[in-house]
């Protein structure tokens, strides 16, 4: 437990006077805030064409005017490179100057370091989206005049913890990639990789595959259309980044009711009511469990193949 | 303190040459123990025995299984086969009990660059559960040992190898150890720096009453400063004991040679030595002639030099050094 606490109040210390967290933080904060900004000028617009809207404070989050994407894109783009940044050189950086061995040499269990370190990045994260969340909150409640009900408060919360469980993915893989790979240069690079194929790429795979699986044709009947969008929709899953962005989206906008396809005949006689936060919550749980199976998976592998492993000097 | 130290190393040889019994006067105490990488064996049935306040040299030449022997008995790899016991704990089974009293100093350490000398020890301190106050006095007393103390807040990024391997001294002086294994701590460092960093070891082993254990491929050093050695080769130790001692055993029986080197070398000199009494024969190696024999001839050379005028320039019995104990060892191996 000492060894424990004594990594984590360093790694801590350390990911909050360094440099590339300033840089990233303030990146974020950017992009957040002009994100917030925008969105919040066109709800302003909106509300006085049409005043009785429900749940307008979430829009903040999700509204975008075309000029900028909205926050919780910022997010999925972003988030990654945070997770990324605090993660690529956990380990192997540690190794190639020669600290490791003396901190192992230490009274201390080994598994102390890389939970240490992964807590760490861990509360590193969870303080930061807690700020940005917060600091755009607060713009929002300035710009647009409208507090938050007690349902979108809670609705907050939860896209806090996805995006957390989100960034912590990518932080967990890069640290796998710490482990795996000697250079931090490589472990990076393997990051940056990783993000760029699931955040940008996938999306156009899952296409090419559902094309070439499931034909469309001229004139394709429902289950031709149907299976192709399935085909479709489960391949871009394998990506983190699709599955935060369904659960976001769906937890931040409370009409939304299915991720799949939906036939006009399911729709017929459906009251348009939005969803109680219990219900949003049920919609997104495959994501949430996802991600946070990922998460561990990654988290997994690393904590047994550096605990396995001979760290010489 | 002289005394009493002088009084143990009497005992210790006594101890290392009976047979066990005693096993509590042990430091460090190993049995058979064995370490295999696939079909390699690094460390081969290692039986090897370190005594309460001496400085004990491991040598060899790389990749002999020094390191891996080092970390073995840490605990920061597991054996094959065999046991080890630091401290009377086993070493695999319990390795925090041994890390606590053991203090371990890596091949090429490394500090956090960004961190100062003092908040990396800190660090050290707080992984060994010091508190803050007990750190705090403990730091400033190791930095003055190993005279670092005016840039203990300067960051470590900007030491010089010499201060930080120094500054890996005071690391492994934070928590007190009973045992301290420096592994090649002289590696890399200018002959000054080696020299200011042997006194401090000594320094260390004298005053805080601790056993070191210091492994290195450079004999010189090992020479001026270890009560006992022991040399591995291939994963065994093919020798054990102090250095006299060694050479003695090494030598015993084996020719003499002695190099000799005059100012005017004339045949007439080489005519002569060959034929002093117990000498096998001469040989012309450079500057220097070596002569072979069964006893030391020492005195006569000196004589015969006299005798004929000739300025003596070098006169050396080989034998005595540990080159060349290391040196036979490496062939015989």
């Amino acid at each position: 437990m000492q060894g424990l606490m004594a990594v984590f109040q360093k790694e801590f210390a350390d990911h909050f006077s360094s440099k590339r967290f300033v840089i990233l933080f303030t990146l974020i904060c950017l992009a957040g805030l002009s994100a917030t900004y925008v969105a919040a000028q066109s709800i302003r617009g909106e509300l006085l064409d049409k005043p009785d809207q429900q749940f307008v404070f979430l829009q903040l989050f999700t509204a975008s005017s075309g000029v900028l994407p909205p926050f919780i894109s910022f997010i999925g783009f972003l988030g990654p490179l945070v997770g990324i940044a605090l993660g690529f050189d956990a380990i192997n950086s540690e190794k190639s100057n020669g600290t490791l061995s003396r901190v192992l040499s230490q009274p201390i269990f080994r598994d102390s370091v890389i939970n240490g370190k992964f807590l760490a990045g861990l509360a590193t994260i969870s303080l930061m989206l807690l700020s940005i969340v917060l600091i755009v909150a607060g713009l929002g409640l300035r710009t647009i005049g409208v507090a938050p009900s007690v349902d979108e408060a809670a609705r907050i919360l939860v896209f806090l913890v996805v995006c957390i469980v989100y960034v912590a993915f990518w932080m967990a893989l890069s640290i796998l990639f710490s482990v795996l790979f000697r250079q931090t240069a490589t472990s990076a690079l393997a990051g940056i990789a990783a993000w760029i194929f699931f955040v940008f790429f996938i999306s156009m795979i899952s296409g090419i595959l559902a094309n070439t699986l499931v034909p469309l044709g001229q004139d394709p009947d429902a289950n031709t259309a149907i299976a192709h969008e399935q085909v479709d929709q489960m391949v871009s899953r394998i990506s983190p980044s699709t599955l935060f962005q369904e659960a976001t989206v769906t937890i931040l906008t409370p009409g939304v009711r299915t991720l799949g396809p939906v036939l006009v005949r399911d729709v017929v006689g459906m009251i348009p009511n939005p969803l109680s936060v219990s219900q949003s919550l049920l919609v997104i749980w495959p994501q949430i469990v996802g991600l946070i199976a990922l998460t561990s998976i990654c988290f997994a592998i690393s904590y047994a193949k550096f605990l396995r492993e001979e760290i010489r000097a | 303190m002289a005394e009493t130290y002088a009084q143990e190393r009497t005992d210790s040889v006594a101890g290392s040459n009976s047979t066990g019994g005693q096993s509590d006067s042990f430091i460090v105490e190993t049995a058979d123990l064995t370490k295999m990488y696939g079909a390699f064996t690094a460390v081969d049935r290692l039986n090897l025995r370190v005594r309460e306040g001496e400085i004990f040299g491991v040598l060899g030449p790389n990749g002999a299984g020094k390191t891996t022997s080092i970390l073995m008995l840490l605990g920061l790899t597991e054996p094959t086969s065999g046991a080890v016991r630091v401290c009377g704990h086993n070493s695999t089974r319990e390795p925090l009990k041994v890390k606590r009293l053991v203090g371990y100093l890596p091949e090429n350490v490394g500090f956090y660059g960004d961190l100062t000398a003092r908040q990396n020890l800190r660090y050290t301190a707080h992984l060994n559960g010091l508190t803050d106050r007990e750190s705090d006095a403990r730091i400033d007393e190791v930095l003055e040992v190993v005279g670092l103390s005016d840039v203990a807040d300067k960051k470590a990024g900007q030491f010089s190898r010499g201060m930080r391997q120094r500054l890996g001294i005071a690391d492994v002086l934070v928590k007190s150890p009973r045992l301290v294994v420096l592994d090649e701590p002289t590696l890399g460092i200018d002959p000054e720096g080696v020299n200011q960093l042997l006194e401090l070891i000594v320094k260390m082993s004298r005053e805080q009453n601790m056993t070191v254990m210091l492994s290195s491929h450079q004999l010189q050093q090992v020479q001026q400063i270890c009560d006992r050695i022991c040399i591995f080769f291939k994963g065994r130790i093919v020798a054990e004991g102090r250095i006299e001692e060694l050479g003695t055993r090494a030598l015993a029986g084996a020719q003499l040679t002695t190099e000799v080197q005059v100012a005017r070398m004339a045949d007439e000199f080489v005519g002569s030595l060959g034929r002093l009494e117990g000498v096998a024969g001469v040989e012309r190696s450079g500057d220097l002639l070596l002569v072979h024999s069964d006893q030391d001839i020492r005195e006569g050379i000196s004589g015969l030099t006299a005798k004929l005028g000739a300025p003596l320039l070098h006169l050396r019995m080989r034998g005595y050094g540990l080159e060349e104990i290391y040196l036979k060892y490496f062939k015989e191996g």
